[in-house]
């Protein structure tokens, strides 16, 4: 077990590498100079400008600047942004409100989802199954930003249920809502997943013996059915835990929630490549634990998957 | 020299120009195939599902052709004073947005932008993937361990983040007002370039369970070279499920590019689309909800086509799943 994680984690460290130095390389190999970029229009000495660039390490060649940004990043040292603030200041400041986000949200999903998919994948075919598909399939095509403009709409403004907007006060009660249409869209693909997998197991040999030695129904779809349907879904959450990260930047911009997605939209827009690279990577580093976190869940969930080999 | 032709056997036998005894295997071409992709058809006609989006699908097509086909209206002929939000009347079913735009025109206009992005970028994906993962699956060894973890290092990073920093990367190409293949062009270049690793795992999958069938080492034993295997042999049987989710992924890109164009680092907004006009619906949801409701089920509708086309196609080409 410990082998197999020690593995896993050296496993991780090319790809988080690889994936700081393709982000690093997409926004400081760009062309135009943000220095310039940040005075827009205004006469600039050429001494400032230079002590600017020194200061971001914009004077050394590309390679250089990535490696005194890992060795940075190592002891979680992202420099300063645009506006003189610490980097990671400005995350571990912003990173809570969107871990509970995410957390309401992966919570949203999965519980409802996978309960929904379960109820789904047992009377497929039936009234609910055929109710919650269509759901599902409209969840799937509207566009996330579309759903945030109608819930807060409806709910915030025309029905008066939640506030419409988040802003400083960042409580369970005013979260709901953006964490909702956050998850919705992995929702209706773990319903989906769910249902699948549930009415393929439904006909497995195993459950039908189950049945034949006179378990309960309830035991056998708890116990033998959904032990066994879980293991796609799973797979699906825990790369999901990374996309709901990324889907946060549109959510929180949408119920103005000050979190890291909306942090990094900020950076973006304002053309703050040191931001945009430590969020990023924070980003990355999140997702590449969560897939370790469902590669251990799935010895839990299947006594077959052993990791000591 | 026919030989007695059974469903599927020319699939499994080679072609005569590397059949040394000549042709004493070969099958008549000229009896009805009956491979997977024909069996695929034929159950893929009978289905109800596959027949509504593809007729919808097709449609939208014609909409992207030819829009002026549908509407006389110019989409941007705007009249702010006297048409800004209002209602529909006669020739203007769908009323005007803000800006006195007419907002069927501009639905029917729209959808070249989004559907162009979403073909282009399927059609990328699939080819970057599709190239990467049958090599990397059929040669293995250093090749596949090289592959593979470039592929990881791009699946790390979410596409949607991702493209908003290449698009940020991109935006300098485009110049201050572009035409527009220059608008469009920036948006599937990023997307494509972090839509890939999905389809290359898939293609790598699907290439490894091929190559070690009994119809390969035939091809084989009769002097195939590997590298005719791999494009005559196992990259055709092999497409199936890198098929089914690049039709899913169509729907995915129209709606990622709509999600890019509402953030505003998009499409530019002088170029008609529906995430644009969404954008731009988002201030009057409260006074107009049609302005936002039209662009919105345009464009879920052409995303749900494309979802069901890939469930339909799916269906078909899994036995396992057909006999249910």
């Amino acid at each position: 077990m410990w082998w197999y994680i020690g593995r896993r984690v050296l496993q991780m460290v090319p790809v988080i590498l690889g994936a700081t130095l393709l982000i690093y390389g997409m926004v400081f190999l760009q062309p135009g100079d943000p220095v310039r970029a940040l005075f827009g229009d205004k006469p600039v000495s050429p001494s400032v400008v230079e002590q600017i660039r020194a200061d971001y390490n914009l004077d050394k060649p590309f390679i250089v600047q990535w490696l005194l940004f890992l060795k940075g990043a190592l002891t979680l040292d992202f420099g300063v942004n645009f506006s003189q603030e610490q980097i990671s200041q400005v995350i571990t400041d912003a990173m809570p409100v969107t871990f509970r986000l995410a957390l309401m949200a992966f919570a949203f999903e999965a519980v409802l989802g996978i309960i929904f998919g379960t109820i789904s994948g047992l009377r497929k075919g039936k009234f609910f199954d055929s109710a919650m598909l269509v759901v599902s399939l409209l969840l799937i095509a509207v566009p996330i930003f579309v759903l945030g403009f109608v819930a807060q709409f409806v709910f915030g403004i025309k029905l008066g249920w939640v506030p419409p907007t988040v802003g400083g006060d960042v409580s369970f009660q005013r979260l709901l809502l953006p964490a909702m249409v956050l998850g919705s869209v992995s929702f209706a693909y773990v319903l989906r997943l769910t249902r699948t997998s549930v009415a393929e197991n439904l006909s497995a040999d195993h459950v039908r013996t189950a049945t034949a030695k006179g378990l309960k129904r309830g035991q056998v779809v708890t116990r033998h059915v959904l032990r066994n349907s879980l293991i796609p879904v799973v797979t699906f959450l825990g790369a999901d835990f990374g996309a709901l990260m990324a889907g946060a930047l549109v959510t929180e911009g949408i119920f103005n929630v000050p979190g890291i997605g909306n942090e990094l939209y900020q950076s973006i827009r304002g053309g703050d490549g040191a931001s945009v690279v430590a969020i990023v990577t924070f980003m990355v580093l999140v997702y590449a634990v969560a897939s370790l976190l469902v590669d251990l869940l799935y010895a839990a969930l299947d006594p077959r998957i052993r990791y000591d080999k | 020299m026919t030989s007695e032709h059974r469903p599927g056997q020319e699939r499994f036998v080679a072609p005569l120009e590397e059949t040394p005894l000549k042709a004493v295997d070969s099958v008549d071409t000229s009896s009805p195939p009956t491979s997977m992709w024909s069996d695929a058809w034929r159950s893929l006609r009978r289905n109800p599902l596959f027949l509504v989006s593809a007729a919808l699908i097709l449609f939208l097509i014609l909409v992207v052709a030819f829009p002026s086909l549908f509407t006389d209206e110019n989409p941007r002929r705007c009249l702010l004073s006297e048409n800004s939000l209002g209602a529909p009347r006669a020739g203007h079913p769908f009323g005007f947005d803000q800006q006195g735009c007419d907002v069927f025109a501009r639905v029917v206009y729209g959808a070249r932008a989004s559907v162009t992005v979403g073909i282009l970028t399927t059609l990328f994906v699939v080819v970057i993937g599709g190239i990467l993962g049958a090599l990397a699956g059929f040669y293995g060894g250093l090749l596949d361990a090289i592959l593979s973890r470039v592929t990881d290092v791009f699946f790390a990073i979410p596409l949607v983040l991702a493209a908003i920093v290449g698009l940020q990367m991109l935006k300098n190409i485009r110049g201050d007002s572009p035409g527009f293949v220059l608008s469009v062009l920036p948006v599937i270049l990023a997307l494509a370039a972090f839509g890939w690793p999905q389809v290359m795992r898939i293609m790598r999958g699907a290439v490894l369970t091929v190559k070690n069938m009994e119809y390969i080492d035939a091809a084989t034993s009769i002097g195939a070279t590997r590298r005719r295997n791999l494009v005559r042999h196992v990259v055709p049987n092999a497409l199936a499920p890198v098929i089914v989710v690049a039709t899913v992924s169509l729907g995915i890109f129209i709606v990622a590019e709509s999600t890019l164009s509402y953030l505003g680092l998009g499409l530019p907004s002088r170029v008609m689309s529906w995430g644009n006009d969404i954008a731009q619906a988002q201030n009057v949801v409260g006074t107009a909800p049609r302005v936002l409701f039209y662009p919105a089920s345009a464009l879920a509708l052409t995303v749900l086509s494309f979802i069901l086309l890939g469930d339909a196609v799916r269906d078909a080409l899994d036995p396992k799943a057909r006999k249910r």
